[in-house]
């Protein structure tokens, strides 16, 4: 009813081809950026903020990275939480380091080494394909993982092996350590994930991106067209690596405050595998999506027992929350492929065509 | 550096060739239980081009079901050998309801659909296993009862090479077991009805379809027949170290078998376990103290990229012939 295009007429190509056409779509965006930014911080409670919208944010952001190459490249990978990893340990090294530079900086430049083993280990998908090529990432994933124990360099010969974050100031305001408070931090991964975010919609909607879709859809028709595979599959592994990097370096900093090697273990890769296939391949507000039902959904389940006054015990929960999370996978799976992205689509062209049926 | 990485490990290979037998026959031993987890994924991706990862979850769950059934029967003061088979004719019933359910609820309407959501789909179907498998039967190892199941244990010492080689007596019953069932598979894919059934779903569904196979029937058997192997797995692997979560990790060590030997080729899967045991073995004992240890966990990944870059479609796959 509301929502439809009608007497929004365009008056140039550029505004036919916007990311976002109607007028609708743009009030919704600034409106959520609005919730996001100003009714959050002001009513969230501190559960709310430390506890679900910050890993919320970092995980999308992780997912949107993954995304890029399982979804706009068609490239499986399973190593990504090692990428995060490196993320993590190479902005915790930067940051003891040169201790005088802003650690904003370190969390942004901690990518760009992400990116450098990413596209290492990307190497070999130009030969290997589909799960031939997801075992050749495990590989990536349970090497890096080895090296994060093995080589105490990494973690400055803490002898617990963990990695701790140093406090850091922004502007006078502690934003990481044990003295930020989770406004601060809430607020400092909102602006990082939602200026990533925009570039990474622009860099999908670009010619990039539309490579990096042509060597989906098949790589040897693109080969053909002119698309040199190397330098796009690489590509995708470096800006993928790059956003699993400062996601990981984000984790660390602003959301765990101490990490250990098995954070970055199997478990999240899959994690992040699910969130970019239930949120929808290929698709930028998928992957917030797709991280809103992996990580709020066990948190709810938990919640739920509880908040409805039933004396379960907290393992059976535990088991429960398994049970519950993989049957609704498989739901999704079934009710829609394609993801909850696809959902969000046929919803939306429901209601621009109300009330006919098409 | 170079010394120590190319030639002195050789070198101490020569000069103790009883802890060289030793490691190959570990290595052995390994590799055979790695290529029945790997055996499981490939019974089900040649028939139903499902990539399915729940093979390792299948795997714990079967051996839980039967340690949980046998302690059932003991509880209620039925036990001995008998109880024992009795519970792994109730547990083989019970992965062929498994296998009737993932057909009907999450096979059947998935069908046609990539590749990608398939595998994600026994992702669900591990996350269901693990939360039913932990509810049921609690979080903790358990005993696998080997004893009451005629399955031998202590060990035999062979003195050869100048040195002492034991033999873990579980290990020889698991080799010569494992061995019999690929036999039985083969046999069972080559000169029965079903199995010429199979092989048909395996070269092409629709051709299959339309010589009157029945996919979904197919389906069913080959999940049951996949569910069997996990259980032997389990047995065998239980029989080894507990029985507990635990091996979940360890069934994942089985894709890199998998792709090394070819996600459609049984003999590949069963070279390819043989090859990743003793590697990992070996690299571990020998190379692993230049790089500080624990180099398993990803050795056997490295081997398996190794081999892929060589020949991308592992060592015995069916080429992969891209068309336009």
């Amino acid at each position: 009813m509301f929502y439809r295009e009608t007497g929004q007429f365009k008056q140039s190509y550029a505004a036919d081809q916007a990311v976002f056409p109607i007028l609708q779509d743009r009030l919704g965006l600034a409106a959520i950026l609005l919730v996001a930014f100003v009714v959050v911080p002001l009513f969230g409670n501190e559960f709310l903020l430390a506890s679900v919208m910050v890993p919320f944010l970092i995980l999308s952001l992780g997912a949107i990275g993954l995304n890029i190459l399982v979804g706009y490249t068609g490239l499986l990978s399973l190593g990504s939480a090692a990428f995060m990893g490196v993320g993590a340990y190479a902005a915790y090294k930067l940051s003891t380091i040169f201790p005088g530079v802003n650690i904003l900086v370190w969390i942004l430049c901690s990518g760009f080494f992400a990116a450098g083993i990413g596209v290492l280990f990307g190497l070999p998908s130009l030969r290997i394909k589909g799960f031939y090529l997801a075992v050749a990432t495990l590989a990536a994933q349970f090497f890096l993982q080895w090296c994060f124990v093995r080589i105490s360099w990494l973690y400055n010969d803490n002898p617990s092996g963990a990695i701790e974050v140093p406090a850091r100031t922004l502007f006078g305001l502690a934003i990481t350590g044990p003295s930020a408070t989770p406004v601060t931090r809430y607020l400092v991964v909102l602006v990082i994930v939602v200026v990533m975010t925009l570039l990474a919609s622009n860099i999908v909607h670009g010619r990039i991106g539309r490579t990096w879709m042509a060597v989906r859809d098949m790589d040897i028709a693109a080969q053909l067209m002119g698309i040199r595979l190397l330098p796009a599959k690489l590509l995708a592994f470096a800006v993928s690596s790059f956003y699993c990097g400062v996601s990981g370096a984000l984790m660390v900093f602003l959301w765990l405050g101490a990490a250990e090697p098995s954070a970055f273990d199997i478990k999240l890769s899959f994690l992040l595998l699910f969130m970019v296939i239930i949120g929808g391949l290929g698709s930028m507000i998928g992957s917030f999506f797709g991280a809103a039902l992996i990580h709020i959904l066990p948190i709810v389940i938990r919640g739920l027992p509880e908040a409805l006054g039933l004396p379960i015990a907290a393992a059976t929960v535990e088991h429960l929350t398994y049970l519950i999370v993989g049957a609704l996978i498989i739901f999704f799976l079934i009710v829609e492929p394609h993801g909850l992205a696809r959902l969000w689509q046929i919803a939306k062209q429901k209601l621009r065509v109300w009330p006919f049926p098409y | 550096m170079l010394y120590n990485i190319f030639i002195d490990p050789f070198v101490q290979m020569v000069q103790m060739p009883d802890l060289l037998v030793q490691t190959l026959w570990e290595g052995l031993v390994s590799g055979v239980l790695y290529a029945l987890i790997a055996l499981g994924f490939v019974l089900i991706f040649k028939a139903s081009g499902v990539f399915n990862f729940a093979q390792g979850i299948m795997v714990v769950f079967s051996a839980l079901t039967l340690v949980g059934f046998y302690e059932k029967f003991s509880a209620a003061g039925f036990s001995g050998h008998a109880a024992a088979f009795v519970a792994l004719i109730l547990t083989a019933g019970v992965m062929f309801v498994l296998a009737m359910l993932v057909e009907r609820v999450v096979l059947r309407p998935l069908v046609n659909q990539p590749d990608i959501i398939l595998f994600m789909a026994t992702f669900g179907i591990t996350y269901v296993l693990i939360g039913l498998g932990e509810m049921v039967f609690g979080g903790d190892p358990k005993q696998m009862i080997t004893s009451e199941l005629f399955l031998p244990s202590g060990s035999v010492d062979v003195e050869m090479l100048g040195g002492l080689v034991s033999f873990q007596k579980i290990d020889i019953a698991a080799a010569i077991i494992a061995s019999a069932m690929i036999v039985g598979l083969a046999l069972f894919f080559q000169k029965t009805r079903i199995g010429r059934a199979l092989r048909a779903v395996a070269d092409s569904h629709k051709a299959a379809l339309s010589v009157g196979i029945s996919l979904n029937q197919i389906w069913v058997i080959v999940w049951f027949a996949a569910g069997l192997v996990a259980l032997v797995t389990g047995i065998m692997w239980g029989a080894r170290s507990d029985v507990s979560f635990a091996l979940e990790i360890v069934a994942l060590k089985a894709l890199p078998v998998l792709v090394l030997g070819g996600l459609t080729s049984v003999p590949g899967a069963i070279v390819g376990g043989l090859i990743i045991g003793i590697g990992e073995k070996l690299g571990e004992f020998y190379w692993g103290p230049l790089l500080g240890g624990g180099i398993e966990s990803w050795f056997a990944y490295a081997i398996a990229l190794l081999f892929l870059l060589y020949r991308p479609q592992g060592l015995f796959g069916d080429k992969i012939i891209e068309r336009i």
